[in-house]
């Protein structure tokens, strides 16, 4: 998968990000959201995060906490808004944005 | 490789159940305790298998899905899981309230709720799978020993998967899930019914190709009168009935109609009969009708239908039976005053409650409803006799199509139930008179069949009776005439003359002429016999008179013959005393 960069800014940012990553064991779907996640923040966050990941298999009682009933989820804890983004986590425009990386124009 | 393996475990399913004992086969049906859907499905839908619950917007699958998991875990002791994807859990539960159900106390232990409403906020970035939720199901299934499971609308969520290959593999997934863990899982999924776009949606197909039973619900409109539909499309392994069947969604949930129910062999046929509320109509029926049957009164508007059937509905009351009458025409009131003005009085029955009027006019909706109305009233009235009047309402515009399985069903619940029960049916004027065309067409389900038409005659319309068929029963095959007055119905011989049946003031006419006739017969009889008497009487004066002529007659010629010999004898002595004195000698004779 391709890293294409859209819209990047190199500025650092002084808010640090906590990230949760519910995944479903090793499933293809779960191990491309981790790889991406991780693409992402060395990109964007520079150093600046922090990854929790949970698999929902082991704790299935958490996930239902979290109303986790895709997988992969990953919940962006701070800073807030608290978002939650389902899938691969794809780098796209619209992932961005919702992390609130890329100013709405 | 994986379609193989499928088929041959459906291939020997139905094999396996039909050669274990009826015990064994009907442990492999999971019962939803829904009303008629257990008869169509011959037990419930497949354990341990999924079933898919198709049906458009309104249709009724939440509540069909949440009625199985709450018979479920009421009555069969499973427990059930509730995958909320559409309304959340509240909101279903909220809406539930209006049925019988007791959610509350299940929900303590054996009906669990799982909100898995995307969040409106959701971003999706890529592609994603149902593995979480089966993670989080799975801890779920294992703490609640739940064997029931129900996922709601999931249409929902595999709208938000990106194309067609992810939906198959997550339906392919929850499906292998569900046979893994040996629950018997109901989808419920938005989809136009019997709709053809059902099939092109390739998801969709996959599914019902998957599942191994659908259930289609359709909620339509026809002449604006709401007719709910439900029909079973496949179940694998199991015989199921084909046809679509009416639905109602009533104070228990889905009621669907069938029209056989099981119970019904165990009702006991009885000889008993029960009075018409006409004398002479039972003495046509051979004794009246039987107790339990199901009576039709057909005919046109003002042939005494009702009278008919409200004289039924007082000797009931009379003979102390608790007792129904459904009026689609009028009011309770109104019935009773106008019964009473042909002698049949229900005011006092009414009073003392043995007697319940419905007026049914209120009611409005599909004919399914009209049924289920008439059903839970006379259960509540714990009526032995029930009278609908008209039944033909049932056949209204919109209704045409499932009147008759609605009549059908009708007469065989009051057969179920032994209630004897009157009904009568509108015949349209404007269709065509043939006793045969009631609309219905239940007269051949009804046991006993009167039909009342009028005779137009001489400028008059009379009331003909009679009996078309009566099952069981020798039944008098003549047309009489019924006759309304304020002391009540009585029947009449009709006079036939010319081939013609003569009623009214022909029937009094003929009456009278033959009454006529006959006095003027019996008058020309006593002339005749006194002219006779006279002549008799005649005849012995004459008689007698000739008698005494002839004993005259006897005396005038006895005395003529005595004065002959007395002639003789003195002429002789004076010839003799001549001789003597003359003193001649014997003279000869000659010269004499």
């Amino acid at each position: 998968m391709s890293h294409r960069k859209r819209a990047s800014n190199a500025m650092p940012r002084p808010v640090c990000f906590e990230f949760r990553l519910y995944v479903a064991g090793d499933s293809p779907n779960s191990a491309r959201a981790q790889v991406n996640l991780g693409a992402l923040c060395r990109k964007h966050l520079a150093g600046c995060y922090k990854i929790q990941i949970i698999d929902v298999y082991k704790e299935p009682n958490r996930a239902m906490l979290d109303g986790i009933f895709m997988t992969p989820v990953l919940i962006k804890v701070a800073p807030s808004p608290v978002r939650m983004i389902v899938g691969t986590l794809n780098q796209s425009a619209t992932l961005l944005e919702a992390l609130g990386l890329v100013p709405a124009e | 490789m994986k379609t193989a393996t499928r088929q041959t475990g459906k291939r020997s399913r139905p094999r396996s159940t039909s050669a274990k004992a009826p015990k064994a086969a009907k442990a492999a049906k999971a019962a939803t305790g829904v009303l008629g859907l257990d008869e169509i499905t011959g037990g419930g839908l497949p354990r341990g298998r999924t079933t898919l619950v198709v049906g458009g917007p309104g249709s009724g699958k939440t509540i069909l899905a949440l009625q199985f998991l709450v018979n479920g875990a009421r009555d069969f002791d499973e427990p059930g899981i509730f995958v909320a994807f559409e309304e959340t859990s509240d909101r279903i539960v909220t809406n539930a309230e209006g049925f019988d159900w007791p959610l509350a106390a299940l929900r303590k232990s054996k009906l669990f709720f799982l909100d898995a409403q995307p969040k409106p906020d959701l971003v999706q970035s890529g592609n994603f799978d149902l593995s979480g939720m089966l993670a989080v199901l799975e801890a779920k299934v294992k703490s609640t020993r739940a064997r029931r499971i129900v996922f709601d609308a999931l249409d929902i969520i595999l709208a938000l998967l990106p194309d067609h290959s992810a939906r198959r593999r997550e339906i392919y997934r929850l499906h292998e899930w569900l046979l893994a863990r040996g629950l018997t899982g109901v989808i419920t999924s938005k989809a136009g019914g019997d709709d053809a776009r059902v099939h092109a949606d390739q998801a969709f197909g996959v599914m019902q190709f998957m599942v191994d039973c659908v259930v289609i619900l359709n909620h339509t409109l026809v002449l604006g009168v709401s007719q709910r539909n439900l029909r079973v499309q496949k179940y694998r392994g199991s015989r199921f009935v084909e046809n679509e069947s009416p639905f109602l969604i009533g104070k228990h949930g889905l009621e669907v109609a069938v029209a056989r129910t099981l119970r019904l062999a165990t009702v006991a046929v009885t000889n008993e009969r029960v009075s018409s509320g006409i004398a002479r109509l039972d003495t046509m029926l051979g004794g009246g009708y039987y107790r339990g049957a199901s009576v039709l009164i057909t005919g046109f508007p003002g042939t005494a239908k009702t009278t008919l059937s409200g004289a039924f509905a007082e000797a009931a009351c009379r003979r102390g039976e608790r007792t129904m009458f459904v009026s689609f025409d009028s009011d309770g009131s109104e019935v009773i005053r106008n019964l009473a003005s042909v002698g049949i009085r229900l005011e006092r029955y009414v009073k003392n409650g043995r007697l319940r009027i419905v007026s049914a006019r209120t009611i409005t909706g599909s004919a399914e409803t009209y049924l289920v109305h008439i059903k839970s009233l006379a259960t509540e009235h714990d009526a032995r006799c029930v009278v609908i009047d008209p039944v033909s309402t049932l056949s209204k515009s919109g209704n045409e199509q499932t009147a008759h399985s609605v009549a059908e069903r009708l007469i065989d619940w009051s057969k179920s139930e032994g209630i004897t029960m009157v009904c009568t049916s509108l015949l349209d004027e404007m269709k065509s008179q043939t006793e045969a065309s009631s609309p219905l067409q239940i007269s051949t389900l009804a046991d006993t069949w009167i039909h009342l038409n009028y005779l137009v005659q001489a400028g008059e319309r009379n009331r003909g009776m009679s009996i078309v068929k009566s099952r069981g029963t020798a039944h008098s095959n003549q047309v009489r005439e019924l006759i309304l007055s304020d002391t009540g119905v009585t029947l009449t011989d009709a006079y036939t003359a010319g081939g013609e049946v003569l009623m009214g003031t022909l029937r009094w006419q003929k009456e009278r002429a033959e009454r006529m006739a006959t006095e003027v017969s019996a008058v020309a009889g006593k002339l005749k016999r006194l002219r006779l008497d006279a002549e008799e009487a005649e005849l012995r004066v004459r008689l007698h008179s000739l008698g005494v002529e002839l004993d005259a007659k006897l005396g005038e010629k006895e005395l003529l013959a005595r004065t002959t010999e007395s002639l003789e004898t003195t002429s002789t002595r004076d010839r003799t005393r001549m001789r003597e004195l003359r003193g001649a000698d014997v003279a000869p004779k000659t010269r004499q």
